[in-house]
């Protein structure tokens, strides 16, 4: 009994540690962009590659939620002749939840997996160690660029997400269950408030920040050459999905719970 | 060791543990000015740990580092990152930068260390190129698209590239042939000696050792158990250097060797 309240409590001190690590991590890093010199050319590249080339994968994911929201939002509504409410629904699920989630989750496989794969291997080959001694401050150069392109990019990725993915709903509806186009836009409309596409914005900003900051952590901090580096990216995607998920609820329940 | 001059580095009392693996255990070593240094030993014995608290890449438990005659341990980022603006460092994968083509990996100290234009630092880089016998044509391409002699000319290249006080060079002919190792320790002593640089090289090559070293320190279990000139090490009388240098199994050392 004593043994097993021992290891819940070392788990939850280790948990405990490791968010203060991550914590110490983050702050450390974006301290840094406080004074010159700015990686504004290194920024950009990230930003290029979350964003333009996560687009694929995440308007196909986006026009697939969509199509099969409208599918099942129809059948339920149907059972209590309540079809109408189909573009409605799919418009505040896209915006408010399925587009910052699908996107995040979509990123966090891609983008975070490959920064957490990319610092990983940079620090088992002493690239890291060979940025300080070239006097350039790792965080400054490898985590600030990563951190600020994963907060500023995701949201505009989610923007181009919505409206895919109410594009894939519009498409189920007026194709597949016969409502009249017109009528279909004015109800996505209809309903919606700017609060919905913001409150998905500000939850994009925040996964964006979760996936980069996972990825340069657990690359940051991997050991032992290639398993470490394997470890790392499963570690980021991992805890970038589930954290996704956590904060997820959590600016749900902060922004619309009444 | 030296009386009157300061040492360039000043290593005392170096300790440094990982978990219970005591590395460096007390140890004690000086390099003159100008004067190249090779640190001799065998794998584990705490060489890289050594380089690696002196540039400040881990913080050592106890002891002192001076550099100049300043100390250098618990230094902050910013001068701690002047500092580094006196030495260049080889690693021993090469640690080139993947994303970036050579010329950028040679520059990438005086565009993001030190701040200079790109234009300039790409011409200095491409001189630099030409001092490590690498044509123009090699800094468009990419370090995978070289074979490991060429990284290491690299390497070299950005090591000196903003002519440094001290070099350190970490194993500088480990995974090259005999005949590229002998072109590597060519250019290591006419690049240091261009530069009136001080240099600092750990390896296990005795080959690389005597040719480059005008000064060689042993280290086992965490302490310089010989140093001297370089042409005095066959006549030691210790019989661990003598153990190291012939490459005898049988010795005083005895490799750690775990059964399956």
């Amino acid at each position: 009994m004593l043994k097993a309240l021992a290891s819940i409590g070392a788990a939850f001190l280790g948990f405990l540690a490791a968010t203060g690590h991550i914590v110490i991590f983050a702050v450390t890093a974006l301290a840094t962009g406080l004074s010159p010199p700015f990686h504004v050319r290194a920024t950009l590249r990230q930003m290029l590659d979350i964003g333009y080339f996560s687009l694929p994968v995440v308007g196909l994911t986006a026009i697939f939620t969509g199509m099969v929201l409208a599918l099942q939002s129809y059948t339920g509504f149907s059972r209590f002749a309540a079809e109408s409410a189909v573009a409605t629904v799919v418009v505040l699920s896209v915006t408010r939840e399925l587009g910052p989630v699908i996107a995040g989750l979509m990123v966090a496989g891609r983008v975070g997996a490959a920064m957490a794969a990319e610092i990983g291997t940079m620090r088992v080959t002493d690239q890291i160690d060979a940025l300080t001694t070239l006097s350039t401050d790792p965080l400054r150069y490898l985590v600030l660029p990563r951190l600020l392109a994963g907060l500023v990019t995701l949201p505009l990725l989610v923007v181009v997400a919505d409206i895919i993915g109410v594009f894939g709903g519009y498409l189920v509806g007026v194709y597949k269950f016969g409502f009249n186009p017109e009528a279909y836009l004015a109800r996505t409309e209809q309903y919606l408030e700017t609060s919905d596409v913001v409150s998905g914005l500000v939850k994009a900003a925040v996964f964006g920040f979760i996936v980069a900051l996972m990825g340069c952590y657990h690359g940051y901090h991997s050991r032992g050459g290639a398993q470490g580096v394997g470890q790392a990216t499963t570690y980021a995607v991992v805890s970038a999905s589930i954290l996704i998920l956590v904060f997820d609820y959590g600016i749900t329940q902060a922004l619309f719970a009444r | 060791m030296n009386g009157a001059v300061t040492p360039k580095i000043a290593v005392r009392g170096l300790r440094k543990s990982f978990g219970r693996n005591r590395v460096l255990d007390g140890l004690d070593i000086d390099c003159a000015a100008g004067e190249s240094l090779v640190v001799i030993g065998g794998s584990g014995t705490g060489k890289s740990v050594l380089v690696k608290c002196i540039l400040g890449l881990l913080r050592p438990d106890q002891g002192s580092v001076r550099i100049d005659g300043a100390e250098t341990v618990g230094l902050r980022r910013k001068p701690r990152e002047r500092l580094l603006q006196k030495c260049g460092v080889l690693f021993q994968g090469s640690a080139l930068f993947d994303s970036l083509r050579v010329w950028e990996n040679v520059a990438f100290g005086l565009i993001h260390g030190r701040g200079m234009e790109r234009e300039a630092a790409k011409e200095i880089a491409f001189a630099k190129l030409g001092a490590v016998g690498l044509g123009p044509e090699t800094g468009e391409l990419r370090p995978a698209e070289l074979s490991g002699g060429m990284q290491k000319r690299v390497a070299l290249a950005r090591a000196i590239a903003a002519d440094p006080e001290i070099i350190f060079f970490d194993e500088p002919t480990t995974g090259l042939d005999p005949i590229m190792g002998d072109v590597i320790n060519d250019l290591i002593l006419k690049c240091v000696r261009e530069l009136g640089a001080t240099a600092v090289s750990i390896t296990h090559d005795m080959v690389s050792a005597r040719k480059i070293g005008d000064r060689i320190a042993m280290i086992h279990k965490g302490r310089i158990i010989w140093h001297g000139p370089a042409a005095e090490i066959d006549h030691s009388d210790n019989p661990y250097v003598d153990q190291f240098i012939h490459g005898r199994a049988e010795g005083p050392i005895h490799m750690e060797i775990r059964a399956l």
